[in-house]
């Protein structure tokens, strides 16, 4: 029977010779993650099982990223329970502030994630880890809590659309100008339970950065998880980052598709989702003058080094407009330090922008940077929910790295191609 | 199971950050969760909620974030079942996981309006307005999935043995 990338690890990890979509399987699963806000909902079901101990201590990860450094008392109080239980089990990749970083941007740089592994987050935007090449997915506490306990998950297999790369990004056009061409493509709910599996010989042209990007956003299409085959760029990155020996699974030639969609990179502008759905892309010629209150460069979407490296070649010699607060973060402490050493952050500082410590956040309306009501914000994160960075009448423009530094200096929403006059 | 309720109804892609907003994530208690439910986008639900009230809603409901405290507030603030046109993956999940009764029924979630009373057997799958006295036939769920909800959860599951 022939199968997608995402069957074939599904039915490796469930000792199937093959499955097919619709089946139901459980899985073995290769890491459990969980962060400061959905963790301690996991240890409390957790606890209810009476185990003593996690099914496997070098396989289970916590990272306080979201609400950490502790924004209040109860964020505090929760961040201690996940250090107290992670010290109980003796969990090896616990990550507290001064290691941590934001989770989807930490794992693949700590080397935790490789091609062909299962892994579960209790954070949707698990699905990043599609871009080495693994089956990884998003669940709720409960599934984690279950995870920790047996090292197991249930899943129904997916059907999947193909995206079908070709061409190469223009200049100052990068992978999430791509995920958000494909949202408004196929809407937030184009690719509910399925995966999209990403293939072609575009590939070549995008770096892990922009691939990592491309996957973090699958969730916002409604899928289950984005998977991108694997080539010297995914092998190389996971040598680089001491990740365990990779495990390849290749589509089969005959692999049956809901969909075959077809993108050709060197057609996508850069792109901007308006309020508040991460479907309602546009790009420039459907974009007026659209004066913005906040800027963010940052997130487990876009908080990459290439991301920071995008941002400062537009920022270089500028400043920030007048009234326009413009908050960096970089995604995790070696990029925050190679970002440092490269001279970004001078750059960025200069330029009149705030440089945070890692953290989630203003993306989700936690902390660092709440909009007030009727504010505006050029944003390169994945979500533009009505209350999704603070006041239910503020509004997020979700955009790439580029295109997020040149509205920070124009103070409107504006290309990259304009301020670098492309 | 039966449920009699009577209708709170939204339309499409209501996301998980709105049904409780990221502001209120620093508790996970319960009650706490449903005092927040739904303010975002209708600051009058939790005033007018009631125990056993049925929510309603369009295509892709609970998309976004995985969020547990979203059903979890729902279900606290006293609601006994949804109903949608489709739910996202990961909020249809976590609602099993945590027994949250929840059914897919594209006509029913259309066609039913707001403050309708509307009955649920979901074993025999059927959905009747009793306001308009339309009926609608909805798809079991996979017996895998049921063995779940029977069991009371997917924790209790793991108790029971089932896995």
């Amino acid at each position: 029977m022939a199968m997608t990338m995402t069957q074939k690890i599904l039915a490796a990890h469930s000792g199937k010779e093959s499955v097919s979509a619709g089946e139901l399987i459980l899985a073995d699963l290769d890491l459990v993650l969980g962060n400061d806000i959905t963790s301690p909902v996991a240890i409390k079901e957790f606890r209810k099982l009476g185990k003593n101990s996690v099914f496997d201590k070098n396989k289970v990860t916590m990272v306080m990223d979201h609400f950490a450094p502790n924004k209040d008392i109860k964020a505090a109080e929760q961040c201690k329970m996940c250090r107290d239980f992670c010290n109980e089990n003796d969990v090896t990749h616990f990550y507290d502030v001064g290691e941590m970083g934001i989770e989807h941007a930490l794992l693949p740089e700590k080397g935790l994630v490789t091609a062909g592994n299962v892994v579960i987050g209790a954070d949707s935007h698990t699905c990043t880890y599609g871009a080495l090449g693994a089956f990884s997915t998003g669940v709720g506490s409960t599934d984690m809590a279950c995870g920790m306990a047996t090292g197991k998950a249930w899943f129904k297999v997916p059907s999947a659309i193909k995206f079908n790369l070709t061409g190469c990004l223009r200049r100052y056009v990068s992978g999430k100008d791509v995920i958000l061409h494909i949202i408004g493509k196929i809407g937030v709910d184009g690719a509910l339970y399925r995966s999209m599996e990403f293939t072609g010989e575009g590939l070549s042209s995008l770096t892990m950065a922009d691939r990592l990007c491309i996957a973090n956003m699958a969730i916002e299409a409604g899928a289950k998880n984005g998977i991108f085959e694997v080539d010297d760029i995914t092998l190389n990155y996971i040598r680089e980052h001491g990740g365990e020996e990779p495990v390849i699974y290749k589509a089969d030639p005959d692999a049956e598709y809901d969909e075959v969609i077809e993108i050709d990179l060197s057609a996508i502008e850069p792109t901007v989702a308006f309020p508040h759905l991460p479907e309602n892309a546009r790009t420039f010629s459907e974009i007026g003058d659209v004066k913005i209150d906040q800027v963010v460069i940052g997130s487990c979407t876009n908080g990459r080094l290439e991301d920071l490296i995008a941002a400062a070649e537009i920022m270089k010699g500028h400043k920030c407009a007048k009234n326009v607060r413009v908050i960096v973060i970089p995604a995790t402490q070696q990029i925050y330090l190679d970002a440092m050493e490269m001279g970004l952050i001078r750059t960025f500082i200069e330029c009149g922008a705030v440089v945070s410590t890692p953290t989630c956040g203003p993306c989700l309306g936690g902390y660092m940077g709440i909009l007030a009501a009727g504010e505006r914000a050029v944003a390169t994160t994945n979500r533009n929910f009505v209350g999704r960075m603070g006041h239910p009448e503020s509004e997020v423009y979700l955009a790439s790295p580029a295109t997020a530094a040149a509205s920070a200096v124009t103070g409107r929403i504006t290309s990259p191609w304009e301020v670098m006059g492309v | 199971m039966k449920y009699t309720g009577n209708v709170i109804k939204y339309g499409d892609n209501v996301d998980t950050d709105v049904i409780i907003p990221a502001r209120y994530l620093n508790t996970s208690d319960h009650a706490e969760l449903a005092s927040h439910c739904m303010e975002d986008i209708d600051k009058s639900f939790v005033n007018r909620v009631k125990q056993g009230d049925i929510m309603v809603a369009g295509e892709n409901f609970g998309c976004g974030s995985s969020r547990e405290h979203a059903p979890i507030a729902i279900k606290a603030s006293g609601i006994s079942l949804v109903i949608a046109g489709s739910f996202a993956r990961i909020f249809y999940r976590n609602a099993i996981n945590i027994g949250l009764a929840i059914v897919e029924c594209p006509a029913a979630a259309k066609e039913i309006s707001e403050g309708d009373k509307v009955e649920a057997d979901l074993d025999n799958g059927i959905i009747r307005d009793l306001t308009t006295g339309r009926e609608y036939k909805t798809a079991p769920f996979p017996e895998f999935v049921q063995k779940i909800i029977e069991n009371g959860g997917l924790m209790q599951s793991i108790v029971n043995g089932v896995f």
